[in-house]
């Protein structure tokens, strides 16, 4: 690893470096959501499709979509930065790893919780075992076991690596899992096989949905960055720069 | 290397032996569990053919992780696991050794009572023969992936509800293959090959991977 890396490393001197990078990444984030709700409102068509027009409500994919991506997205993130600490030690992946769960779990939850105002209107039905549904759920179980286990060890080092060992469990477990739902008969899996593409979608559309995901990307960012420095708070309180900083904080 | 194995899976045998109503309890958790659905849902056979494969691979799943507990707990109170650790064999194997035992214990029972249970469920008899093809198949992959949640959870406070937590997500694709294998197998039987085939590979695939994610996680848990 090269130096700039290692020394950042450090949660101590992590800690600065998030707290100037946290307010970048609340402006990026409103930013980019207000850009890409103004255009989601007022520059989409009202309808969409033909006789089977899905009216206003289809915009509700512009927060669903970006959620369900960021849920999936996030929890290869985090299973990364768990790796990262089984193998080189560093107390600061962990950290990470745990600070990106909430989110991800939170992100999974919106994705749900959008999916099923839009599955009323246009399915009938707010819930329906649909592949894709389902295996959201499934992420949903995967992100409060990794919570649950990690709050439940109240050594910090074992409630590290146990819960970062399961993430890379769930891992490669993941594409089993969905595939296993996609596919219940293996005797017609090709027919089952769902397709859909971004370049079919209209290019208003596709521009707001792009605007609120890069959106929820920033706003991962900064919830990360600000949990990340609590975390190190936590965890260091002993040593005398966290004393030091929390004092300082405190005072101001 | 194989002394080690037999040595592990025989001590574990004959403490079980030692404690039946350890194992007695299981089983018959399994056997309530499938006799009390019929009386929810009602007793009509149409609608028990329906439901039992996949009431039968639920009640499976369920009695496989409540013995969970069991794998290393008491070994653990004991001191027994840390002994086992520090010898200078293999953990993978004698992890599986362990797994064997577990699955020896609460996986081929639950096999050998499935033809009492499907005629509980009017299931025919190939989907009975099936059902028992695939528990052969499916219960060890249960055994082989719930020994990670139980080397994670060792020691915890409410560590059995934890491990309901972790591990059921994990069984999805055993309930779905298991438990749609036998609901084809009435239909037709032919047809019911790739689920068993693939019941085969996950047994494969979790025999080489779960021991050795078990043993990391007995070392985490242990250090």
């Amino acid at each position: 690893m090269s130096s700039a890396w290692s020394k950042f490393a450090s949660p101590s001197t992590f800690y600065p470096l998030a707290g100037r990078m946290i307010p970048v990444f609340w402006v990026l984030a409103a930013g980019s959501l207000l850009v890409g709700l103004y255009w989601g409102f007022f520059e989409t068509p009202d309808q969409l499709g033909g006789s089977n027009a899905q009216k206003g409500y289809y915009r509700i994919i512009f927060l669903h979509v970006g959620a369900a991506w960021m849920s999936m997205w996030l929890y290869a993130v985090m299973v990364g930065w768990a790796a990262i600490g089984l193998v080189f030690n560093t107390r600061l992946s962990y950290m990470m790893a745990n600070a990106i769960a909430p989110t991800g779990a939170i992100f999974t939850f919106l994705a749900l919780w959008s999916g099923a105002f839009w599955g009323r209107p246009s399915w009938g039905t707010y819930w329906d075992w649909d592949p894709r549904l389902t295996s959201e759920l499934i992420l949903f179980f995967l992100y409060i076991g990794y919570i649950a286990l990690h709050s439940a060890i109240d050594d910090a080092r074992r409630a590290d690596r146990a819960a970062a060992l399961l993430a890379i469990v769930g891992l490669v477990m993941v594409p089993v899992i969905f595939w296993s739902i996609n596919c219940p008969d293996p005797n017609q899996c090709a027919a089952l096989h769902q397709r859909s593409g971004l370049g079919k979608v209209d290019g208003d559309i596709l521009f707001a949905m792009l605007m609120t995901t890069l959106g929820f990307w920033m706003y991962a960012f900064a919830t990360t960055l600000m949990r990340v420095r609590t975390i190190i708070l936590t965890r260091e309180a002993q040593t005398t720069w966290a004393a030091e900083t929390i004092q300082a904080e405190v005072r101001s | 290397m194989l002394k080690v194995f037999w040595s592990v899976l025989h001590r574990d045998l004959l403490l079980a032996m030692r404690r039946r109503t350890d194992v007695l309890t299981t089983l018959f958790f399994f056997l309530i569990v499938v006799s009390l659905f019929p009386l929810g849902v009602g007793t009509e056979t149409a609608v028990l053919r329906t439901l039992g494969p996949g009431v039968v691979w639920v009640a499976a799943l369920l009695a496989s992780m409540l013995a969970l507990e069991r794998l290393f707990a008491a070994d653990f109170e004991d001191g027994t696991l840390e002994q086992l650790l520090l010898t200078d064999q293999p953990l993978v194997l004698l992890v599986l050794a362990k797994i064997t035992a577990h699955w020896l214990l609460t996986g081929l029972p639950l096999v050998l009572m499935a033809p009492l249970v499907g005629m509980q469920y009017h299931l025919t008899d190939p989907a009975i023969g099936i059902m028992m093809a695939a528990l052969l198949l499916g219960t060890p992959v249960l055994s082989l992936i719930g020994a990670i949640g139980a080397a994670l959870t060792l020691g915890l406070r409410g560590g059995g509800i934890l491990l309901s937590l972790l591990i059921l997500p994990l069984y999805i694709p055993v309930l779905v293959y298991g438990a749609g294998a036998v609901e084809l197998a009435a239909v037709e039987l032919t047809a019911t090959r790739p689920y068993l085939m693939l019941l085969a590979a996950f047994l494969l695939s979790s025999l080489i991977l779960a021991p050795l994610a078990s043993a990391a996680a007995l070392r985490i848990s242990i250090e």
